[in-house]
């Protein structure tokens, strides 16, 4: 009763014939206003308090999900433009919710288990399927990372920088990146490398690209003219084994940690790694775009190749392409050799912080800083078989891949450690669908880099 | 110095086994089922590889 006798004058004032003219009406209408602006300064202010407490927590999921799009990532996004125009950019669309629900599972299992991945498996599974585990991750990042650096070299390569300056300059900016001592710092720069992955956006703009059929390609699941043959079952395959790839489940999860995510960060963790998951395709998409549109038809067998053509039909486009590319293996080196120190300072019991000064943490940076040299030596040796290693890659990856994907939804599915974040039916129908698609796919991948004549 | 680093590494790993000899998760019929799963998988990827290399001496 009593709070129809309060609501009643507000009604009132608002639907009398002329309004204000009574005082206490007036009076009713200024508190209403003034009651509208609180309500709105309020809300504004609550929005404001939750996109400053994203941008604290995001981070992990952007830089991961942009640095899959690395050297490797960037030429077969290239490749499958040239050669099927834009009739496969819906699958690409496709593949970004893929990316997110096995990284997003990264989220939770560090910010609950307080445990990088590598820990993680040492813990539950016993030292067998530890070991394991780290020594595949040390040989296929080690070599993740030399792929890194071919295309490093090979994008400064366009404007006449030798090789050696090259491996100099990026190992230089890498060290820098990360001899601060601080999470922060190096994450704040990455995520500068992250804003230069977006250089594709504007290139494809430059040429003017047909906005309809693109559209068409977006929107409109099609299998390009020919049908379904083994070559485009490769280039399918091929793009979906660049979607994940083992460094990045170890790297965020490990990043998590680091970052000191708590389980109430979770939700922020997720955004992120959604909003990474969006750039990622929208990336991958328009560098389909722009083969599509200036090179169809042709073979490109890696991204520099592609670069040096574009040189050729205008200088500024083939710059940004080229400098995407060495952003793009700068990148992903940069999170590779992070994801393997993590690792074996996880698993040594290594002080293994970016927040640790060199003196606090000295295995866990000599370890980084060697796996750099270690790396960038490779390319540097004359008549090195680059090409058996990027093949090689493909191997490996498939070896460690299906372990690593399956560990984590068994220890997703641990109650006693992940009690009410552990996955619920959907997710579990959801992820172990992708990581049975992810395992089968990735292992016809790796069995055709063995036997090329597969299918032909 | 050579020789320490080794003994060093050698009783640290030593160390690392015991720490986690035991497997913390609960071994229920999905993860022993899992576990099985991937060591025949590995096998059989080995077994391809081996193949593979002795097909590329030939």
């Amino acid at each position: 009763m009593e709070k129809e006798f309060t609501a009643q004058p507000v009604v009132d004032s608002a639907t009398a014939p002329f309004p204000g003219v009574n005082g206490k009406s007036r009076t009713n209408q200024r508190d209403a206003s003034m009651n509208l602006l609180s309500k709105l300064y309020y809300k504004y202010k609550k929005i404001l308090k939750v996109i400053r407490l994203f941008l604290v927590i995001a981070g992990p999921g952007i830089i991961v999900m942009v640095a899959d799009n690395d050297a490797g990532g960037i030429t077969t996004y290239t490749a499958t433009g040239a050669k099927y125009g834009f009739h496969l950019i819906w699958f690409l669309i496709l593949l970004g919710p893929v990316a997110y629900y096995v990284q997003e599972m990264t989220v939770r299992l560090g910010a609950v288990t307080k445990r990088g991945h590598a820990e993680a498996i040492f813990h539950a599974f016993g030292s067998f399927w530890g070991w394991f585990s780290l020594l595949d991750l040390v040989l296929l990042n080690w070599l993740t990372m030399i792929t890194e650096f071919i295309g490093m070299t090979a994008a400064l390569g366009i404007f006449g920088v030798p090789r050696v300056a090259t491996v100099i300059i990026a190992s230089v900016m890498m060290g820098t990146m990360v001899i601060q001592g601080r999470y922060w710092t190096w994450e704040k720069a990455a995520m500068v490398f992250c804003v230069l992955n977006l250089i594709y956006i504007p290139a494809a703009f430059m040429i003017h690209p047909p906005v309809r059929q693109i559209l068409q390609g977006c929107l409109i699941p099609q299998l390009p003219p020919g049908g379904f043959t083994n070559e485009l079952f490769f280039f399918l395959m091929a793009n979906i084994g660049t979607t994940i790839a083992p460094w990045m489940i170890f790297f965020q999860q490990s990043a998590v940690v680091d970052k000191s995510l708590q389980e109430k960060d979770i939700t922020g963790g997720k955004v992120d790694t959604a909003i990474g998951a969006f750039f990622t395709v929208v990336v991958a998409a328009f560098c389909v775009i722009l083969t599509g549109t200036l090179l169809p038809g042709q073979n490109i067998y890696d991204a520099a190749s592609a670069a040096a053509k574009f040189m050729g039909i205008s200088k500024q486009l083939g710059t940004f392409l080229a400098i995407g590319l060495f952003d793009a293996g700068f990148l992903g080196a940069i999170c590779i050799s992070l994801a393997s120190s993590w690792a074996f300072g996880e698993v040594f019991g290594w002080a293994h912080s970016l927040n640790n000064k060199v003196k606090e943490a000295p295995w866990f940076y000599a370890y980084y800083f060697f796996g750099i040299f270690l790396a960038g030596t490779v390319v540097l040796i004359p008549r090195a078989p680059l090409v058996l290693i990027t093949l090689f890659v493909q191997v490996i990856a498939v070896t460690l891949l299906p372990a690593a994907l399956v560990f984590l939804i068994l220890l997703l599915n641990n109650e006693e450690t992940m009690g009410r974040y552990k996955n619920s039916l959907f997710q579990n129908i959801a992820n172990i669908t992708i990581v049975t698609v992810l395992i089968i796919v990735s292992s016809l991948y790796g069995i055709s880099a063995l036997f090329p004549n597969i299918l032909k | 110095m050579i020789l320490e680093f080794f003994k060093n590494t050698v009783s640290t790993v030593r160390s690392i086994n015991q720490k986690y000899a035991q497997p913390q998760i609960k071994m229920t019929r999905m993860v022993k089922f899992s576990l099985l799963s991937l060591r025949l998988y590995l096998i059989f990827l080995v077994g391809i590889l081996v193949y593979r290399f002795i097909t590329m001496l030939r």
